[in-house]
């Protein structure tokens, strides 16, 4: 199978997104380290399936965010993210 | 470990199945109770996570078909045969039988009626359950409000034994602000006079709004299907910010 068919959108890890943030990030505006895009969090690429998390940007396909639980810890690489804007009231 | 160091997480618990309805030959309609449940906005989903006797895990996520307005929560699965979660979900559960559930999950793929405007909800097979409950919650919407944000809909389905909440459907579509559309894909009645192919760029043009209504528009379903139609949908002129889709996955 094309692993294209097995994307799903960052909205799908929703839930996982909440063992790392605090509040729900999937409206949150992230910029794109490698390209400059600016997208929804819940508009990004997912590709994890299993392992964890991994958001790549739509635009250029560079990895944004990647969540990984390992060894009784969460590892959060978010190298790939220039910007986080998080809606706020 | 630690818990408290890792702030947000949603906790998993324990719903019943209060009801079980059969909705094709292919899904069935799962109402539950879940305690503690914080009201959702139509198009969220949540977690299921079933573990077996060993401690082999298994976690998928399934879209809320309820309104934000109804007290329980309906989730509807296909079942993909040979598989390891619908499956048990469509043949196993019954009425009484716990759920582990986590949710309501995602602030991106969701619609509320007060955001007025025309809104336009493309649904492939099971992507029609978020939309449903985007439907569900329009109808509940006062007339002035319902006026204010106009619902066209087009649904992909392989056959007509296969369109999920039909009888629904058809009783929304006598609504002067919903407009309902399907299109069959595989088998159709012998007088079947609607659509007989998959979704293409005449089908979104004849069924939606036009690009200068600047609709909100919802896309739902197996993934090569959603990827289609919103790049369809943007060749068309829409907005691609205002296109949110929400992939299932693969079509198996
Ligand atoms: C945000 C979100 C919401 C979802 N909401 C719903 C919903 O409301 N109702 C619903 O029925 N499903 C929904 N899904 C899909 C669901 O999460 C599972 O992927 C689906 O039930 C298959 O799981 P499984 O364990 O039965 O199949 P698996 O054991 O994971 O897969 C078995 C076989 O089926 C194929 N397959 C996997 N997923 C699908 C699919 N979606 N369609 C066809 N074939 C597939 C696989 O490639 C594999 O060959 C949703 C998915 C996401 C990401
Ligand atoms: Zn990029």
């Amino acid at each position: 199978m094309q692993t294209e068919e097995m994307r799903l959108d960052g909205n799908a890890v929703a839930g996982s997104l909440l063992d790392v943030f605090a509040v729900d990030v999937t409206a949150a505006l992230a910029t794109c380290a490698g390209c400059g895009a600016e997208r929804l969090v819940g508009a990004l690429l997912e590709y994890g399936h299993g392992m964890g998390v991994v958001l790549r940007c739509p635009g250029c396909d560079a990895v944004m965010l990647r969540v990984v639980r390992a060894g009784g810890s969460v590892r959060v690489d978010a190298s790939g993210v220039s910007l986080l804007a998080i809606p706020s009231d | 470990m630690a818990r408290a160091a890792i702030p947000g997480r949603l906790d998993w618990r324990v719903a019943t199945v209060v009801d079980v309805r059969t909705e094709t030959p292919r899904a069935r309609t799962l109402t539950l109770d879940v305690p503690d449940w914080s009201a959702h906005k139509a198009g969220q989903h949540v977690d299921v996570r079933l573990v077996a006797e060993d401690g082999y895990q298994a976690q998928r996520s399934y879209s809320i078909a309820s309104a934000p307005e109804e007290s329980s929560v309906a989730l509807t699965i296909e079942r993909i045969d040979a598989a390891e979660v619908s499956p048990y979900l469509c043949d196993v559960l019954r009425v009484g039988d716990g759920l582990e559930v986590r949710g309501p999950i995602g602030g991106y793929f969701v619609w509320d009626v007060m955001q007025a405007g025309p809104l336009f909800l493309v649904a492939g097979g099971s992507g029609i359950v978020p939309l449903m409950a985007m439907l569900r919650h329009h109808a509940r919407a006062s007339e002035p409000t319902r006026a204010e944000a106009p619902v066209k809909l087009l649904y992909s389905a392989r056959s007509w034994d296969d369109v999920i909440y039909r009888e629904e459907l058809e009783r929304l579509a006598d609504s002067p602000y919903v407009d309902v559309t399907i299109a069959l894909t595989r088998d159709a009645p012998a007088d079947w006079r609607g659509h007989r192919r998959r979704i293409d760029r005449a089908m979104l043009e004849e069924t939606g709004w036009p690009a200068s209504r600047t609709p909100r528009i919802f896309v739902c379903g197996p993934t090569p299907l959603v990827e289609s139609a919103a790049s369809l949908l943007v060749a068309l002129g829409h907005d691609p910010v205002h296109v949110r889709t929400e992939r299932f996955g693969p079509t198996g």
